[in-house]
């Protein structure tokens, strides 16, 4: 009997993640610098100072290197949904295909169309006509954002569809609640906000640089103010939104919160732990050895967190495996929490049911058929769990989704209070002269990269093994490829995109030192 | 508006991107040709910028393409993007390279000196020939079966089997489709030359790039001709509308030409419109516009092209392992819901490409020449 290659799926994982997170560190800088120079631009629009002209068409040079590599790592993301996850495609291409299209129609002509305006058209077009390119570039670049993370949102949250037996994939039933899903609306709005934590963190470390060199220093005040102001916003912003994703996420994805709390006893007034370091020796959730090694933890958060209630229960990663723990329906009904194996068999019986239901069909035996379907009906919201060979598999990596969230909401907190301060003292003057506010200042550029792609490992990590949470994981959506192909596919892209990000360092440093006296060269 | 009817408009939108794609490889083409007709640095500074403000339209492009395939015909995307795995990564890595070229290429730093950043170019330029062969599988076939019941085989649930194990790179070996890539290459060298004539105010790339034209022309013709007569005698692939069995006919895309009569003129007209730009280019000194005259031309004929291999109950993508496994409109696309929210959606593309020819026109006001590069402009 012919099977499929585990390390596939790994490697098919692995060339994702590898693709998405090279993408990601060029994303958040375009979606947050690239509103810094709008707003940067409309001040020479109002004020017709060629000075803020200047210091607009520095940052947008920067903005215009990071851009095309974010480009360039782009368009493999699209294209792997295909090449990779052949099956996903097809599974669940009605309702996924829609945004990708949506995106590219809506939003990346626009992008592409004023980016060229921006960046040539300054002596060609009128101020205003400019400053409408420039803003509908970012607005573009954000539009895109929406439609892939409402896409990403759905993977997480399938709401909208029903699956049809017949043509054997999900369909589309409401495109308002694919698109309006609250998980959707948290993730663009997180996703964006921390995007421009991005922004503002590297023109305050650049700008802090030049201070440091005593070069530049009224563009760097300048920048300083907008950066400040809008990176505070941004990080208040991601707070508030993070907040409701993590809502959502004990909500729709109960394991993926416990993972990342480190939760593997579900408890009544449930800890959230606010700093922790992982016991090493824990190799498995039901070995009996404590999770925690060290751990500061405040009673009650993590129930408040998750169910908007300190009293309420938040199961771990055990209960979520051997089930027996009361749960709340959305009408209040109560009832028992199946365990895994439960749904294993419940998805066992939802395949046999496609299986026998499609076998009925090509024999017209219309009873069978009307038994089989029925049988996948009532069991269809488990059909992944009938792919799932050991319950042990449901557990994602929890070390890393546990210090990936950890860290990415201290940094963030971090941010709060470094913005406002940077804010404050550029506003007092003195900012110049704290020679540690400007080393910190540098600081928080590699803390922000670090933040941002934090929040992607949480999210994608912490869903594993779904692809589609409950009705397709991993193994049931990769293409039938070699895993060799793939191995050599991720090779490349590697050495290509590391090659690639080092010119691009190297090309952005050069600019930097330069300053806006070099653009053209 | 029934569910065909859906149907046969996605196949039609799919073939209009398809064929505005091919227009706008001029890119490519003009980057294959950037030592060829640049022959001093300045003269392929002027080149690569000229080509380096419209790129982003050809790359925006493909990926609407893909999404908007994905989104209307995603058996499509299971099938040959996870089948034809290695012909799709090739022409993926010509793009990339693309991407960072143009804003990398002369900048300081950039570590891998302006000769490869402007060779990754060419790359990209010679690689759009793999377009024109995965393209041409639309005619030829590949070999795939499609299984859905496989879905329920838990140990190997894969729909979509490629049976060949070179994993698309066996398009290559296929005559017609290497014929079909070398026509789209040479066209977008065609196009390039004529984008070139259009935009750069310099006598000597005006006249190599002329030069080239007769050359380009005569190897575009050679190849496309092949192939055209080719399919349209070849036997197709043709689906019984009441029963959905696929069938080999003969001079099937021939026959769809011709019960299809404003596909036809459309063809012809598109063919009359891609000569008539070249013609007059290479006999008028003075006419630059050709390049509008052939663009629209080939965005006609590659429609028309497109409309035959979809339209008029024939399979798109035929598998040559298991006939009754070849897509078809009917058979790949996605349910009715999507198709008509998608269609709501595509009420947008007017205004899109309003707005696309208002800034194209802003930024083309003016030809670029040598002084603007030597000048404090933004460039590459």
């Amino acid at each position: 009997m012919e099977t499929l290659d585990l390390s596939l799926v790994d490697w098919s994982r692995a060339q994702f993640a590898l693709t998405a997170i090279y993408h990601w560190l060029f994303v958040p800088l375009t979606l947050g610098l690239g509103v810094i120079i709008s707003v940067m631009e409309t001040y020479y629009y109002k004020t017709g100072d060629e000075e803020w002209k200047r210091i607009t068409q520095f940052w947008m040079k920067l903005f215009g290197i990071n851009f095309a590599i974010g480009i360039a790592t782009g368009i493999i993301l699209e294209f792997e949904f295909g090449t990779n996850w052949s099956n996903y495609s097809w599974f669940v291409g009605d309702i996924f295909g829609a945004p990708l299209a949506i995106e590219g129609i809506m939003a990346f002509f626009m992008e592409s169309t004023f980016i060229a305006v921006m960046f040539f058209g300054w002596n060609k077009v009128s101020k205003k006509f400019h400053l409408a390119s420039t803003w509908l570039t970012i607005i573009g670049a954000t539009l895109s954002a929406l439609w892939i993370l409402v896409a990403n949102a759905w993977m997480q949250f399938p709401d909208g569809m029903h699956f049809n037996p017949d043509t054997v994939r999900n369909e589309m039933a409401d495109f308002w609640a694919v698109l309006f899903s609250p998980v959707a609306m948290n993730k663009f709005f997180h996703t964006v906000t921390s995007s421009w934590i991005v922004g503002s963190a590297f023109v305050v470390a650049i700008s802090a640089w030049f201070i440091l060199k005593k070069r530049e220093l009224d563009l760097a005040k300048k920048s300083i103010r907008i950066a400040a102001v809008f990176g505070l916003l941004g990080t208040l912003l991601a707070a508030f939104t993070g907040d409701g994703s993590a809502y959502q996420v004990a909500q729709k994805q109960p394991m993926k919160l416990a993972a990342m709390e480190g939760l593997y006893q579900g408890q009544n007034k449930a800890e959230l732990v606010g700093f922790g370091i992982l016991n090493p020796s824990k190799s498995s959730y039901d070995d009996g050895v404590q999770p925690f090694a060290v751990k500061i933890a405040v009673p009650g958060l993590l129930s408040l967190m998750a169910n908007r209630d300190l009293n309420t229960f938040v199961p771990g990663v055990t209960d979520l495996i051997e089930g027996g723990y009361a749960t709340k329906g959305k009408n209040g009904e109560v009832g028992v929490a199946l365990s895994a194996e439960q749904k294993m068999a419940k998805g066992k019986l939802a395949v046999e049911g496609l299986k026998n239901y499609k076998l009925a069909r090509l024999v017209s035996n219309d009873s069978l058929a009307k038994v089989s379907k029925a049988q996948l009906e009532e069991n269809f919201a488990y059909f992944g769990y009938g792919y799932i060979k050991d319950k042990k598999e449901l557990v994602p990596n929890v070390p890393l989704t546990f210090y990936t969230f950890h860290l990415m909401v201290i940094i963030g907190m971090y941010f709060i209070l470094f913005f406002a301060l940077a804010w404050f003292m550029n506003q007092k003057n003195t900012f110049n002269s704290q020679k540690w506010m400007l080393w910190l200042s540098l600081l928080g550029l590699p803390l922000a990269y670090i933040c941002s792609e934090c929040g992607w490992i949480v999210a994608e990590v912490g869903r594993q093994p779904w692809v589609i949470q409950d009705i397709m994981p991993a193994n049931m959506a990769v293409s039938q490829i070699s895993a060799g192909a793939v191995q050599t596919t991720f090779v490349l892209f590697a050495v290509l995109f590391t090659v690639l990000l080092f010119s691009e360092l190297s090309i952005m440093i050069k600019q930097i030192k330069k300053g806006p006296e070099g653009l053209n060269h | 508006m029934d569910y065909s009817f859906y149907q046969h408009y996605w196949w039609f939108l799919i073939s209009l991107l398809g064929a505005l794609l091919v227009f706008l490889t001029f890119v490519q083409g003009g980057q294959s040709l950037l030592y060829q007709i640049g022959k001093t640095d300045l003269e392929r500074t002027m080149l690569v910028n000229t080509l380096g403000r419209k790129w982003e339209f050809t790359f925006t492009t493909l990926v609407t393409f893909g999404g908007a395939f994905f989104a209307s015909f995603p058996l499509f995307y299971s099938t040959s993007f996870g089948g034809a795995y290695w012909a799709w990564m090739a022409l993926l890595f010509c793009f990339i390279i693309q991407a960072v070229s143009y804003e990398f290429r002369s900048k300081n730093g950039n570590l891998l000196g302006k000769k490869t950043f402007d060779i990754f170019l060419i790359i990209n330029g010679v690689g759009i020939l793999l377009l024109g062969v995965v393209v041409a599988t639309m005619f030829t076939g590949s070999e795939f079966v499609v299984n859905k019941a496989n879905l329920t085989n838990t140990t190997m649930p894969v729909i979509s089997t490629w049976s060949n194990p070179l994993h698309g790179l066996e398009a290559l070996l296929n005559v017609r489709n290497i014929l079909l890539g070398l026509a789209v290459l040479f066209l977008a060298r065609i196009l390039g030359e004529l984008y070139f004539i259009q935009t750069i105010d310099d006598r000597n790339i005006q006249a190599r790039s002329r030069k080239w034209l007769l050359w380009d022309t005569a190897l575009f013709l050679v190849f496309f001709l092949t192939f055209l007569v080719w399919t349209l005698v070849a036997k197709g692939y043709a689906v019984d509308p009441e029963t959905q069995v696929v069938s080999l006919v003969s001079a099937k895309y021939l026959h769809n030409l011709l019960e299809m009569p404003i596909v036809l003129v459309v063809f012809l007209l598109g063919v009359v419109s891609v000569l008539f730009g070249i013609l007059r280019t290479l006999l008028k000194p003075g006419f630059i516009q050709g390049i509008w005259f052939a663009g629209i031309g080939s965005v006609a004929t590659v429609l028309a092209l497109l409309l035959i291999a979809g339209w008029n109950n024939t399979a798109y993508y035929p598998s040559t392992t298991d006939i009754q496994s070849s897509l078809t409109i009917n058979n790949s696309s996605s349910s009715l819901f999507t198709l008509q929210v998608m269609s709501i959606v595509s009420l947008l593309i007017p205004f899109v490409l309003w707005y696309i020819y208002k800034a194209w026109k802003a930024i083309n006001v003016k030809q670029i020449d040598a002084a603007e590069m030597k000048g404090n402009d933004m460039k590459y």
